[in-house]
């Protein structure tokens, strides 16, 4: 079976696939036992399966195994944990953004990667960063103020 | 919960020095079979262990509501312990007593007032248990902080009382409750448990959930609702490793030990089906509502004499309204995992109502109900019955042919296209208004396609041919199709159709969306005849304060300017600018809510923006402040998302809004900001707060786009090319 190398939070490992299309969000899922990352649709069409490849927001669930290889992938948990969580997770746990919490990944993922490339972004900037993450629930204010704590916290470090 | 190191896994995968998979096993809770389910006991709600902590049980379960939350605050309260001293045990039909399931807003007011009784009798059994051990009358005692004290300090911890023991007691309903204005905890924004694991990937989704020796499944759904598996070409998957193909009736199944196989399978495999056209079709799909066979006639309200009344009026006025069907849309397709096993099966599953889909699964599939377990898990929000129950029956048919446990997750085309859905509803509205521009006569008459009661088919077994019912039950349709003001002449009657084009189920607010879009929207076309500002024309209606003073505190809010509609200043540059109001006491008998926003609509693309949003929102007793914002929030944005966006579109053999493009809903740009003022009602009881918020928006919407352009949207939803057709129509 084809192997394949790359980073996941940090460390190194090499997983098999039968496979080479096979989408990086059932590796993750079934191989590294990692659940951040969440099954919308499979179409790139939601953002709830979203994770960091070399620091881009991109959707696990329509990126094969083989164009991974050699990169470096970020999950939910590699941010940070329940105990010491990052300062955006962290963020959306005081706002309290989240009701059923299936879209959190995606949101936080993609709201990282936004503050990477724009550390101070505008409000409308915030949102149209978001665009491709879909929310059921109606928790987009919510989200946006953790954002928005998070955007106020970078501007006084 | 139990955690493996999955030694082999480590192997297989040469993971790097240090790296360690852990993987999170969620067994079965041990469970206790001397543990009462019967919910006339206390001890089928309430543990209190030796350590002090407290499990509640209940068969409610919290579908990202914070509903949890408010079971803690509530027994925490009653029995005087440390709210962080609480978990909840949720939808376990072998630990939780049965009731009932998670609808109709009846959380709060029914779940807690259970759990409330039961920790209320709790607290005199301790007081009782106390009072013997410190030598003094219970009547002196009090509890707090888990500790019971007498004024002359001496004291006892309850967990030293009872801790680890069975209070062996029938609920009290007459056991003395806290007084509301002594409350510490109830009232407090306290913080949900279950949101750091949400924000960590700690929390355990049903979708993360694994078995020893479990299969993936996935089910091939047929090209048309009605078709029948003809044939299969099982070579037509040969190289995808592992699978099996499962093949009863027309029911078509993969399983395979990786995931991805399975996907592949289920996409690839070639079969032949029957031709199938049974639908009417989305297209038009507002006539043949009207015109398909009524079942029965339900009268809902008559009074004075209508057709006197709108003949001998000043001004007479009709309009019909439409709301098109709607999919639950859960963000995650739903899914289950199912262990039929000779001694017994389990399944777990995201459903609202375990007890429910136990019976239901029992009967379908001939188990004693005693053999079949079902325990909850969070999946992706549902919003009322998704496809959750579906995909359980699913789980339970694979693993019966299989001989394992099998997971089964559906695919976004699997949910969007055959979730059951909220049905289509259509409204005929006539009014009358006397010289005064009073309501001097109204008539709503509805039409919706919702057959008889009963459990509706589950997708796997129909397809498997296996008996069972053929409910089409979409929740309480007929609420909130009376106006909320005063109307001396008064008809409203519900027109129930023979069958449905597709399957039913409560969808968020079941029929009161609707209704409150036509009533309220019909409301502000009164108004504007009547030649009356649309708050002043509501308020002349209402006589209740407390609905009085939601529409006040709203129209407040938005500073409202007392005047006519269309807005006589609604330009900027290509935009036409509107404010707009709606109302409603949800179900006629529960919360107290209004809406109002503002937007702007393009003059020449017919795109709506919603600027801003502003709620008043009374529904007695808050429990929880933040976690009702949140909840009255999400309400507001996914309901404006069902007003601008949402139709299941169909042909005659299948829904082909089949994912997030085909149906889309509300994205992050078009959500405006959303203020709400809650009204705490300490001494009014509590009404639950998951529904009642939706149903006033799309009026609201409505009447603003009427107060910007001048035209009326009586068809959901509002997309551009709608208000451009509008537009060019008026």
């Amino acid at each position: 079976m084809p192997q394949y190398k790359f980073r996941v939070n940090g460390g190194p490992v090499t997983v098999d696939s039968w496979d080479p299309d096979q989408p990086l969000f059932y590796i993750l899922r079934n191989t590294l036992a990692l659940h951040g990352a969440k099954f919308g649709c499979g179409l790139g069409q939601c953002g709830a399966c979203t994770v960091l490849v070399d620091g881009k927001a991109v959707r696990s669930c329509i990126t094969p195994i083989k164009q991974v290889a050699g990169r470096a992938v970020t999950t939910l948990e590699g941010l940070g944990t329940s105990e010491k969580p990052h300062a955006l997770q962290s963020a959306f746990i005081t706002e309290q953004a989240a009701q059923c919490g299936y879209c959190t990944n995606g949101m936080i993922m993609s709201a990282h990667a936004v503050l990477t490339k724009t550390p101070h972004p505008t409000v409308e900037q915030i949102k149209q960063g978001l665009a491709g993450n879909l929310c059921r629930c109606g928790t987009h204010t919510r989200i946006l103020s953790a954002v928005l704590r998070e955007v106020s916290r970078l501007a006084k470090v | 919960m139990e955690t493996v190191i999955s030694l082999s896994r480590r192997r297989l995968l040469k993971m790097g020095a240090g790296a360690l998979i852990v993987r999170f096993t969620l067994g079965q809770p041990s469970g206790d079979p001397t543990k009462p389910l019967d919910p006339s006991e206390v001890d089928s709600f309430l543990v209190i262990h030796s350590d002090g902590t407290v499990t509640i049980y209940t068969s409610k379960v919290d579908v990202g509501t914070g509903l949890a939350t408010a079971f803690r605050q509530t027994a925490a309260e009653e029995l005087g312990i440390p709210v962080e001293l609480f978990t909840v045990i949720e939808g376990d039909t072998a630990l939780t007593p049965d009731h009932g399931g998670t609808g109709g807003s009846s959380g709060i007011p029914r779940g807690a007032a259970d759990i409330r009784r039961a920790a209320a009798t709790a607290r005199e059994a301790l007081l009782d248990l106390a009072a013997q051990q410190l030598k003094r009358p219970a009547s002196e005692l009090t509890i707090a902080a888990g500790v019971v004290t007498h004024p002359s300090g001496r004291r006892i911890t309850v967990a030293s009382l009872i801790g680890g023991k069975r209070l062996g007691l029938k609920v009290n309903p007459n056991a003395p409750l806290k007084n509301p204005s002594t409350y510490t905890v109830v009232g407090q924004p306290i913080l949900r448990a279950d949101v750091p694991g949400k924000c960590t990937a700690k929390h355990p989704y049903l979708q993360d959930f694994t078995l020893p020796g479990m299969l993936h499944g996935r089910v091939v759904r047929p090209p048309a609702i009605g078709a029948k598996l003809l044939s299969v070409d099982e070579n037509s998957v040969r190289g995808i490793p592992d699978i099996r193909v499962i093949l009863i009736e027309s029911f078509l199944g993969i399983v395979a030990k990786d995931e991805w196989a399975a996907v592949r399978a289920a996409r690839e495999i070639k079969a032949t089906w029957s031709d199938w056209a049974g639908l009417p079709g989305s297209q038009g799909l507002d006539s043949y509502v009207r015109e398909a066979p009524v079942d029965r006639d339900q009268s809902i309200a008559n009074r004075g004499d209508v057709n006197a009344a709108l003949s001998s009026a000043a001004k007479q006025l009709s309009a019909t309204y439409f709301w098109p069907f709607q999919s639950h849309a859960s963000l995650g397709p739903s899914c289950a995992v199912a262990e039929a096993k000779e001694s017994g099966t389990t399944i777990w599953s995201a459903t609202q109502n375990p007890y429910g889909l136990r019976a239901n699964l029992a009967k379908v599939f001939g188990i004693s109900q005693d053999k079949v377990r079902v325990i909850y898990m969070d999946g992706s929000g549902s919003y009322g019955t998704n496809g959750a129950d579906d995909a359980a029956a699913d789980a339970l048919l694979l693993s019966r042919a299989a001989g394992q446990p099998v997971r089964v997750q559906w695919m976004r085309q699997d949910e969007h296209g055959w979730d059951p859905k909220g049905p289509a509803q259509l409204h005929l509205l006539r009014g009358a208004l006397d010289a005064s521009g009073n309501i001097s006569a109204w008539e709503t008459q509805m039409w919706v396609p919702d057959g008889p009661q009963g459990n509706r088919a589950l997708l796997g077994p129909e397809s498997a041919a296996m008996p069972q019912t053929h409910g089409q039950g979409a929740g309480l349709m007929t609420q909130n199709l009376d106006p909320p003001y005063a109307v001396p002449n008064l008809r409203v009657v519900s027109h129930h159709l023979k069958g449905t084009p597709l399957r039913l189920s409560n969808l968020r607010a079941p029929g009161k969306v609707a209704n409150v879009f036509a009533v309220e929207s019909f409301a502000d076309e009164l108004a504007a005849a009547a030649r009356m500002d649309p708050v002043a024309f509501r308020l002349r209606g209402l006589t209740d304060p407390r609905g009085i003073e939601v529409l006040k505190r709203t129209a407040g809010m938005l500073d409202w300017q007392t005047r006519l509609s269309p807005n006589p200043y609604a330009a900027e540059g290509d935009l036409l600018i509107g404010r707009g109001i709606a109302y409603v006491r949800y179900k006629q008998a529960e919360n107290y809510v209004a809406i109002g926003l503002t937007v702007a609509v393009h003059k020449a693309t017919g795109k709506i923006t919603v600027r801003r949003i502003v709620c008043a929102h009374d529904c007695g007793l808050v429990v929880n402040p933040d976690g009702l914002r949140n909840q009255v929030e999400g309400n507001i944005l996914q309901t404006l998302g069902r007003a601008l966006h949402e139709e299941v579109i169909f042909d005659q053999s299948r829904v082909t809004s089949v994912d997030w493009v085909g149906y889309p809903i509300l994205t992050f740009p078009e959500a405006p900001a959303v203020q709400v003022a809650l009204i705490d009602r300490p001494d009014e009881p509590s009404y639950g707060a998951g529904e009642a918020s939706s149903a006033p928006v799309a009026a609201a919407l409505a009447n603003a786009i009427f107060d910007a352009t001048g035209v009326r949207l009586r068809r959901v939803p509002f997309t551009a090319e709608r208000v451009k057709a509008a537009f060019a129509n008026a």
